[in-house]
């Protein structure tokens, strides 16, 4: 039977089409809402629609910020984007001299690196890394000035462009015509050591032969020069070798400091402080150093005694007779004891010592070369026949000028890359009287006292953009080539020069046309100039022992003779030793030292952001100068802190804040030159205040001291922005010491291993863990820093800034203890305290020894960092490194304070945007500042965390370089900016797991694999060499950087740093 | 069945009745706002205004708008954070802990106790976004699905368990009080003379009928609440102290902390509690429902957890001499005689000595001491922290590191900030909710309170001996 069915209308029964397409639709007049329907619009359809309308209208309405990168139209041939290219170049500026490689990114320097190559000034202070800012200075002068009115800035407008140069022709027409008609023309620079400039004002002279080329330096070696002349019939500066010295004695001598080409002493010093592995043959050098205050070079001393100035002489006189077998008296006991003890040690090293003297008075000098003469030296440590040519400066010869144009004699006066109003101990008095020059010329690359003087400002161009030759050292002849197009319309100095002398070569084909004629014959190896000239340009350098016909000899020294033979010695030591006695007395007045910082010097480079905010080797104080006093002193004196006083000498004054510091020589006071600049830009404005006018003159020489100085207290306060606020080492076993003779008998002298108890009895503390490590299948990057190479200058600080596109953030910030180096130099002084009495352990020794440690991110294997991040914006690589993600960080700054070594620095604002920092921070905030940046490295943004990365982006590179090659990493792909940088090789970077690196050989690393039970492994390394450790080795955290320890070439360990 | 004293003064005064209850609860709720009440928010809005203001300027600039420094990343912003945090811990407590223990003092406390917790962890909440170099991205501390790959949170982190810690104690918190809050709700919305008034209160009452079946539901909600608030009570601080405990630095690496946190989280909440409602109490005049028994009741818990807080500052000391690690040892040192001997001072006075005071019934009992000793507490709770924080960062291992903090008026401004924004909520809920539990309170007011038990006070105040009864009939 069929089986019954209904329908639901006559359509289903009929089958009808229209029914069947919406027989499953109940309403099917109304709008379709099924879902799985996609034949026509749905509802949902609609709202996709919509939605994505809207989110799309509403992110086009956030537009994104436009940044623009413009690409090239036509790809210099040379230029690849991403690649750098690499110059080499010389840096001569404020007396030192270095030779460098330039990295150049898209036709931007934003590198300095030393030329290892160049056998002489291959290293890089941290002025020479930091002088690349300035070539992107925006106070820089852009345009030639008349009356201080700059020209109208062309820039790229040729139309403008052709009346800029109409206008310069005008103002250069208008200088020849004053030149021709003036009667007296002075030509004043610093010591000149290119040979070609040197051609080219002979050639002005020969045009205007009234010109006097006068050459002044600040500090001066005035006094060196004179006695060599007297002692050894030579004026000239030695080449003095440091490394061949195994006792050094100096008299205020700030050697690894500022004192003549001082790096390279650095280089030569560290290298007698290295230690043999063969511990019981180790030898080191022995340092003495007498001076009043606590310099780099007094801190690096084994033997120190805190003297004042006007016994610094008088020690030299007594050092003599002592050799001669006298017994002079000493007033001061530690100086009488240590004297003795150096005498006996220089008798017993003839020529294998050294005695400098850091005075500017030429009877010391004569007496430190009679000394040196008496113990042999001369061939040995001191090297008359290849002189030293970057100080060249008489002192009479400026203070004449100055009279000169007191009595108004002068009528043309043409200042070149100096600024004698600043940096002239006269230099206040020659800003009231240079109005008296009728023409007044300066080619100051940016503004400067005494170039606001001047009636015409014919800047020249940065040394970056320059070419350029120089003569630092006898048969050294280096060559600076341009890294970059002049950024504004500047013109070589001697260009300017050549102009006035109506040649107008270029200074390009005028340099090759002086090494043609003069050194290309001097040579065999090269058939053709061209090559001469291209292999010498690529080097850098060229080197001749043959004697250059032409060998440039200072103006106004017709007697000067090089060649050796011709020596005639003159000096009187009596007479010497008889003026030194008259001029030095020992009172008890308060005597006042002027000196050289590291980062500033002179003060050229003031408005250098980086340079402001390096703090000080020793005091760790940054952005201005102040008065350091001995502990003693202000304690008697009632002086504080801060404290702002006025030091009156030689009838000048300047107030400035105390610092205390210990080792300095009591009853002195103690200031730097170089601040207080009133003209250089909005960065070194008026930091501190200019000392140098407090500094001595007589009718000859310049001292920068002054035996009779008063202060009076001010009720001001002032502070100082130390980026280091507590000075001992609390007893810890963070620094790890011992003395020679210890380590003698034992290499593992001066280490402690800390151990626990447990129940199987007395453990390391770094065999009892709860982690399960890393295991690094390549490298395993690591770092050993031997504490007693590295002298604390601070080169690799600012090269880790330069690298890594570090901010400065300014005074303000830095009080606030908010710097941002990845890399510090942790100065300690020792303490006379007992261990126990954790007070006394905070106040630093009067008469201390001090230590640097370099510290940075340690990259620990089990980094407390990593664990306690919540987003894990620090993680390890699995080579080592500690990152961090710097797009990850939400900035609770959890890592920092759980990082014991506190190396971890935090974005407080955004430096890079924030308008306070525009000043301080130029490198980041301006369109010009920013060309320094390296695009390799990101610009952090506010509210991250940094901290140092073993420049990973270096690594890299290094790592595909090698993969190019298609072989393994070598040591010498990869090093990183501090190592790279240190004078005295005491950062050693390299791959642990590589056993043929450098580090692996100087730690005599043993690695293991250590399989756990739940089968992961760890790699172990274990550090065969005594002296090796870590920092904090007891928390466990397994760092990947290694500190050697510091040996002492010293009887015994002041007892009171003796570790318990 | 519960033991009840014959000694033991009613719970509820004055002899009220339920009628009396609703009626003095509500008042404040129907009634114009008070010049007073007027005055209290104006302040609150003032700091909360001036606080915003620094607020804006934190987020605006970043966190150098701070004293911090490389040194000390922590100081203001987490010591503010555990202060809040732990002050919320008393609202748990006694919502939670003397629930389950049948507390039945509790009544009258609890609703205030309990606003104040969520006010006051809303307050701890804002110094973990405050404190972010970038808030912005704040949501990435939460495991989100992200384009990033398979990028998760660090589980390791303790900052991770304090954001679930914290979320989960907020959300807890605020079911449980808004659970609480519903009969009352209703009963407002039943005398509500103001269409719109009765319109969202009905709403927020979420039509409680008050059945019995409703009644039952809403007991045995609670009880659960309690049960799952009770180890909120002690894991919240727990956590909050392996922020610190789990690091390596002297000071904060100490395994004592989840006990010590927690007792003196319970402690500054207590203390908290107190201030509040000494206002309140006055205020509102509700002394007969706060009487002298809660405040003497509160006063000693506080002499307890203070004394166990004073113990676990002895420990340390022992400990960190024990050790014989040098670098622990310095820092307890240093805490009590280093640069900031007056915070440790101040944390020990006010903490450890000044509870002392409450062994004497006649200061348990004494209004004024209370009221000035429970802001002492609160004084001591903070620099507990701030001591804890800053003392441990500003000299741990390496000594060229070694630095101070000092506040700027940005930092001050933002705890101000969290004060004008505790304060206004709480104002704003002592307006417009019932501030005393009046469900509860009636509840307890047969058996505690009855004029049976009044008189039997009465009695024993005129020297008649009773003997203790058993009450089978009580809960």
């Amino acid at each position: 039977m069929e089986e019954k069915k209904y329908w639901r209308g006559l359509e289903e029964l009929t089958n009808d089409t229209e029914f069947v397409k919406n027989a499953h639709r109940e309403f099917v007049n109304l709008p379709n809402t099924d879902e799985s329907d996609f034949s026509e619009p749905s509802r949902r359809d609609f709202l996709k629609l919509m939605g994505f309308s809207i989110a799309a209208a509403s992110l086009a309405a956030c537009e994104a910020p436009v940044k623009k990168a413009i690409p090239y139209l036509n790809k210099p041939e040379d230029i690849d984007p991403g690649i750098p290219n690499i110059y080499a170049t010389s840096y001569f500026q404020e007396g030192e001299y270095a030779s460098l490689l330039v990295k150049t990114r898209e036709g931007r320097p934003i590198k300095i690196e030393p030329n290892n190559d160049a056998s002489f000034g291959a290293t890089t202070s941290a002025r020479v890394q930091a002088s690349v800012l300035n070539l992107y200075d925006d106070s820089r002068y852009k345009t030639f000035v008349e009356n201080n009115q700059p020209l109208e800035y062309p820039a790229f407008d040729e139309e403008k462009n052709a009346v800029y140069q109409k206008k310069v022709k005008a103002i250069d027409e208008k200088i020849i015509q004053k030149l021709a008609s003036a009667s007296n023309i002075r030509l004043v620079s610093g010591t000149i050591i290119s040979p070609s400039t040197q051609e080219v004002i002979k050639e002005f002279i020969k045009k205007y032969p009234n010109t006097k080329h006068i050459t002044y330096d600040t500090p001066s070696a005035s006094g060196i020069l004179k006695a060599n002349k007297k002692t050894n019939g030579v004026e000239v500066i030695p080449t003095y070798n440091f490394d061949k010295a195994e006792i050094i004695v100096s008299f205020g001598a700030d050697f690894l400091n500022n004192w003549l080409n001082a790096s390279t002493y650095a280089k030569q010093y560290a290298q007698n402080r290295k230690l043999s592995k063969d511990n019981a043959n180790a030898k080191l050098v022995r340092h003495y150093q007498f001076e009043a205050r606590m310099s780099l070079t007094g801190a690096n001393a084994d033997y120190r005694a805190a003297v004042k100035p006007s016994e610094e002489a008088l020690l030299v006189a007594a050092l003599y007779d002592k050799l001669n077998g006298g017994n002079p008296e000493i007033k001061n006991p530690k100086a009488q004891q240590l004297l003795d003890k150096a005498a006996t040690e220089l008798q017993n090293n003839k020529g294998k010592s050294l005695v400098v003297s850091g005075s500017n008075d030429e009877n010391v000098q004569i007496v430190v070369n009679a000394i040196n003469k008496m113990l042999d030296n001369y061939g040995a440590t001191i090297d008359l026949d290849t002189p030293l040519y970057i100080r060249k400066g008489k002192d009479e010869d400026m203070l004449n000028l100055i009279e000169e144009i007191k009595s108004s004699s002068v009528d043309a006066i043409i200042f070149y890359g100096v600024n004698p109003v600043f940096t002239h101990p006269k230099g206040d008095e020659l800003k009231s009287i240079l109005k008296n020059v009728a023409l007044k010329i300066s080619f100051a690359e940016r503004p400067d006292e005494t170039s606001v003087l001047c009636d015409f400002v014919c800047p020249d161009h940065n040394y970056l953009e320059a070419w350029n030759d120089a003569m630092p050292r006898k048969g050294f002849y280096a060559l600076a080539q341009p890294t970059i197009s002049p950024i504004f319309k500047t013109r070589a100095a001697q260009e300017s020069l050549l102009i006035w002398a109506g040649n107008n070569t270029n200074f390009y084909d005028y340099i090759r046309s002086y090494w043609k004629a003069n050194l290309f014959g001097t040579q065999t190896k090269y058939k053709t100039f061209e090559d001469f000239w291209n292999y010498s340009l690529h080097d850098g350098f060229f080197e001749t022992t043959a004697v250059v016909k032409d060998t440039p000899k200072a103006e106004n020294k017709k007697d000067r003779k090089d060649e050796p033979e011709a020596k005639t010695a003159t000096a009187n030591i009596s007479e010497a030793k008889a003026n030194i006695e008259q001029s030095y007395k020992v009172s008890n007045d308060v005597e006042l030292v002027l000196y050289e910082t590291t980062a500033l010097a002179t003060g050229l480079q003031a408005n250098n952001p980086w340079l402001q905010e390096l703090p000080d080797p020793v005091t760790k104080a940054c952005w201005g100068n102040y008065v350091c006093v001995s502990q003693k002193f202000a304690k008697e004196k009632d002086l504080k802190q801060e404290d702002v006083i006025k030091v009156e000498a030689n009838g000048k004054s300047v107030e400035l804040p105390v610092l205390i510091q210990p080792g300095q020589a009591n009853n002195t006071l103690a200031i730097a030159i170089g601040y207080g600049r009133t003209e250089c830009g909005k960065v070194g404005k008026a930091v501190g205040a200019n000392a140098i006018y407090l500094a001595t003159t007589k009718e000859d020489s310049l001292h920068l001291f002054a035996s009779q100085a008063k202060f009076t207290k001010t009720d001001k306060k002032e502070r100082i922005a130390q980026t280091q606020t507590h000075h001992t080492i609390m007893g810890r076993d963070i620094i790890q010491e011992a003395t020679l003779s210890d380590y003698q008998k034992d290499p593992a002298a001066g280490r402690s291993v800390v151990k626990i108890h447990t129940s199987e009895g007395l453990k390391k503390a770094t065999d009892i863990t709860l982690w399960r490590g890393h295991k690094y299948h390549n490298h395993s990057w690591g770092m050993v820093i031997d504490l007693n190479s590295c002298i604390g200058c601070g080169a690799c600080v600012i090269a880790c800034q330069v690298e890594n596109n570090i901010p400065t953030v300014g005074k303000k910030e830095v009080l606030m203890a908010r710097e941002m180096h990845w890399i510090r130099i942790d100065r300690y002084y020792s303490s006379d305290a007992e261990k126990e009495d954790l007070k006394g352990l905070e106040v630093a020794s009067e008469d201390p020894q001090v230590t640097f440690q370099p510290m940075m991110c340690q990259h620990c294997n089990n980094a407390p960092c990593e664990t306690v991040c919540p987003v894990v914006a620090t993680t390890h690589s699995s080579e080592g490194l500690n990152q961090m993600a710097y797009n990850r960080c939400i900035g609770t700054r959890y890592c920092a304070n759980n990082c014991p070594y506190k190396v971890r620095r935090f974005n407080w604002f955004h430096y890079a945007e924030d308008s306070r920092f525009a000043t301080v921070n130029y490198t980041q905030t301006t369109d010009l500042g920013r060309m320094v940046l390296n695009p390799n490295v990101t610009v952090r943004s506010r509210g991250v965390m940094e901290k140092c990365s073993m420049c990973v982006q270096r690594i890299q590179e290094g790592k595909l370089t090698a993969k190019k090659e298609k072989r393994t990493v070598k040591d010498e792909d990869i090093i990183t900016a501090c190592a790279q940088t240190c004078p005295t090789e005491a950062i050693v970077f390299g791959d642990m797991n590589n056993t043929e690196s450098k580090i692996a050989k100087i730690l005599n690393i043993k690695s293991e694999i250590k399989r756990y039970d739940d089968g992961k492994e760890e790699i172990i390394y274990t550090m065969n060499e005594p002296r090796a450790y870590h920092v904090l080795a007891e928390i466990n955290i397994k760092p990947q950087v290694s500190y050697l320890t510091r040996i002492r070439n010293i009887d015994k360990l002041d007892k009171k740093e003796k570790k318990a | 069945m519960q033991y009840t004293s014959p000694i033991r003064e009613p719970l509820v005064l004055q002899g009220k009745t339920y009628a009396d209850v609703t009626e003095d609860i509500c008042r404040q709720v129907e009634a114009a706002p008070n010049p007073r009440w007027l005055g209290a928010m104006f302040l609150s809005l003032l700091a909360l205004g001036w606080g915003s203001y620094t607020l804006y300027r934190t987020w605006w600039y970043g966190i150098g708008e701070w004293g911090l420094n490389k040194t000390v990343g922590w100081a203001w912003d987490i010591t503010n954070f555990v202060w809040w945090v732990g002050i919320g811990h008393a609202g748990t407590l006694i919502s939670a802990i003397l629930l389950l223990f049948r507390q039945k003092w509790r009544t009258s406390i609890n609703r205030a106790a309990e606003a104040m917790t969520i006010f006051a962890v809303l307050c701890a909440g804002s110094f973990i976004l405050m404190h972010m170099g970038r808030p912005w991205l704040a949501h990435w501390a939460l495991p989100l699905p992200n384009t990033y790959g398979s990028l998760w949170v660090n589980f390791n982190s303790p900052l991770v368990w304090d954001v679930f810690a914290i979320s989960t104690y907020l959300t807890v918190s605020i079911v449980f009080w808004y659970m609480g809050l519903i009969p009352d709700l209703a009963t407002i919305r039943e005398r509500a003379k103001n269409p719109i008034a009765r319109f969202i209160y009905g709403a927020m009452s979420f039509a409680w009928n008050g059945s019995a079946k409703t009644w039952a539901r809403y007991e045995m909600v609670a009880l659960v609440l309690a049960g799952l608030s009770t180890p909120l009570v002690l894991s919240v601080h727990t956590i909050v102290s392996f922020d610190f405990a789990t690091s390596v630095i002297p000071g904060w690496h100490t395994t004592i902390f989840p006990p010590y946190f927690v007792a003196g989280a319970i402690f500054s909440g207590f203390a908290m509690v107190l201030t509040l409602m000494l206002i309140t109490r006055h205020v509102y005049k509700l002394q007969a429902y706060i009487t002298l028994e809660h405040i003497e009741s509160m006063n000693k818990i506080i002499l307890l957890t203070g004394s166990i807080v004073g113990i676990a500052y002895l420990t340390e000391f022992f400990i960190a001499w024990y050790s014989g690690v040098e670098y622990e040892s310095y820092c307890f040192i240093n805490r009590a005689f280093g640069p900031y001997w007056w915070a440790y001072w101040s944390m020990m006075t006010c903490n450890v000595i000044s509870p002392q005071f409450f062994w004497f019934r006649s200061m348990r009992r004494n209004i004024y001491v209370t009221f000035a000793l429970s802001i002492v507490v609160n004084i001591g709770m903070w620099f507990e922290r701030f001591v804890i924080i800053v003392t441990s960062l500003h000299r741990d291992y390496v000594p060229s590191s070694w630095t101070m903090f000092w506040p700027t008026y940005v930092d001050v401004g933002d705890y101000i900030f969290s004060f004008g924004f505790f304060f206004t909520c709480f104002f704003l809920f002592a307006k417009f909710l019932p501030v005393i539990n009046i469900a509860e309170v009636k509840a307890i007011l047969k058996s505690s309170s009855a004029p049976s038990v009044i008189e039997k006070e009465e009695k024993v105040k005129a020297g008649v001996k009773l003997t203790p009864s058993y009450n089978p009939k009580s809960e």
